[in-house]
């Protein structure tokens, strides 16, 4: 009688640990969801200044319309890119920057410009805006980081399999072209 | 940074468990010596009740008493932008932002955990700072609310509270004893008295240890955040050189602030709040040779 109900007690420690783990890994997986969806949000808020910046340097430099043109059609496919896949997401990222970068050589060409307050107060919030999404991809990759721990370690790992958690999730990586370019020391001319 | 982290955590919790060992070795010596702990139990409630008002009320109160004043993005938005892109990194929600009027460059932070916090920089600070330290300081003030720091100091001033109610309680009754409920050993009576001399000495120390160790978690937490130690460390020996002693000088808020703020005086390192800058610097540029 007694051996039963001390297999029932061990039976009962048994799953209060594995509903332990379990729920442990549903929340810090949570965590890193939301953790990317604010990496999105963030480019959003860069995506919203662009408009704002164009029409600024448009001001002042109204018949570069090719740059423009590029700015905007780079800008609007970095949105849908994004429901495309990570692949299409960095290509198009890729090409935004370059769009980003030929107009502010424009801008370079125009010292009114230059000069303005409007043009000066967009480049911080440029600026500000790059900073957030690095605080935010770097948020992200702490969130993966309790998750793949979570997971790997002992004894969690023996049945993260059997709970639905069957593979670690990702780091904030860039592509092999992007990788190429970062590793080298940055061209800065004036 | 990450085995900084861990060991400060754990140290925190062996200084907390030294000081539940005091006190319950009071409390076993006040009921061996007088079998009436109904005083002490009171006692024991009062105190634990005044530490919880302090906890809620506290974090108002330690901005009004050093004159600081809430600031909107626009009033300037360069500690602004700090706060909030470092409260993203870390995952909490952003605090409400003071600036406090002192050419002695500090900050603190205050509130009970993440959702109801401060975090307060002096003028001096925001002048004396480059980006990166700046950047560094407030890192390290997101720490604390990030570890509940306040909450920890108040569990520590609780158990302390407590220690004094029963040492006192232990003298009162030594002066007007009852001989009928009094236990007659000579050497209870002794311990007893000595032990309630010294608790409240022992106890203040245990207070001070706690909060260097969490003034080290805090600038490992700063550290890890910002991926940077040396902003942190340059910061404390701009601060080192300058002198973090502020205008208003509260003892009750003096342990909030990033670097001392109190006037220096003779009294020994083990009644400080924080660490000794040097050794807070050396251990921040130590963080690049080990994980």
């Amino acid at each position: 009688m007694s051996l039963l109900i001390i297999g029932i007690l061990v039976v009962l420690a048994l799953v209060l640990v594995l509903a332990a783990m379990y729920n442990g890994l549903v929340r810090t997986n949570i965590r890193v969801a939301e953790a990317w969806s604010d990496i999105t949000v963030q480019l959003k808020r860069r995506a919203d200044l662009i408009p704002n910046l164009v029409n600024t340097v448009k001001g002042y430099a109204k018949h570069e319309s090719g740059v423009f043109d590029a700015v905007t059609k780079a800008r609007a496919q970095t949105i849908t890119a994004t429901s495309a896949g990570p692949e299409a997401t960095a290509k198009a990222e890729g090409e935004f920057q370059q769009a980003l970068k030929s107009l502010f050589a424009v801008a370079e060409a125009y010292p009114d410009l230059k000069a303005s307050t409007n043009f000066q107060d967009l480049q911080t919030e440029l600026t500000d805006t790059e900073d957030k999404i690095q605080a935010s991809r770097r948020f992200y990759n702490a969130t993966v980081r309790e998750f793949n721990t979570k997971r790997q370690v002992f004894p969690t790992s023996l049945f993260a399999k059997m709970l639905g958690f069957t593979a670690d999730k990702e780091f904030f990586d860039v592509d092999e072209a992007e990788a190429a370019t970062i590793q080298k020391p940055t061209d800065v001319q004036f | 940074m990450y085995s900084d982290i861990t060991k400060n955590k754990r140290k925190t919790w062996l200084i907390l468990a030294a000081f539940v060992l005091v006190v319950g070795l009071l409390s076993y010596l006040l009921s061996r010596m007088y079998n009436s702990p109904s005083l002490a139990i009171s006692g024991t409630l009062f105190a634990v009740t005044y530490a919880l008002i302090s906890y809620f009320a506290g974090m108002r109160l330690s901005l009004a008493v050093n004159g600081a004043k809430e600031i909107k993005k626009s009033d300037n938005p360069r500690l602004w932008r700090t706060v909030e892109n470092l409260s993203i990194t870390e995952g909490l929600p952003m605090p409400q932002v003071f600036i406090m009027d002192d050419p002695a460059p500090n900050a603190f932070a205050t509130g009970r955990n993440p959702d109801h916090a401060a975090v307060c920089a002096t003028t001096g600070l925001l002048d004396i700072m480059t980006d990166t330290e700046l950047e560094g300081v407030l890192a390290h003030e997101l720490g604390h609310v990030k570890n509940l720091d306040i909450r920890v100091s108040m569990i520590a001033f609780a158990l302390s509270a407590v220690v004094s109610v029963l040492a006192d309680f232990i003298l009162r009754m030594t002066w007007f004893r009852s001989r009928d409920n009094e236990n007659n050993n000579p050497y209870i009576m002794i311990a007893g008295i000595v032990a309630a001399i010294v608790a409240p000495f022992v106890a203040l120390l245990i207070q001070m240890a706690i909060s260097r160790r969490r003034e080290y978690l805090a600038d490992a937490t700063g550290a890890l955040a910002t991926r940077y130690p040396e902003g942190l460390a340059s910061a404390l020996e701009k601060i080192g050189q300058v002198g973090s002693v502020t205008r208003k000088q509260n003892t009750s808020t003096a342990h909030l602030f990033f670097a001392n703020p109190l006037k220096r005086s003779s009294i020994s390192s083990l009644f400080a709040t924080h660490p000794p800058i040097a050794d807070r610097v050396a251990r921040l540029r130590s963080m690049d040779t080990h994980v």
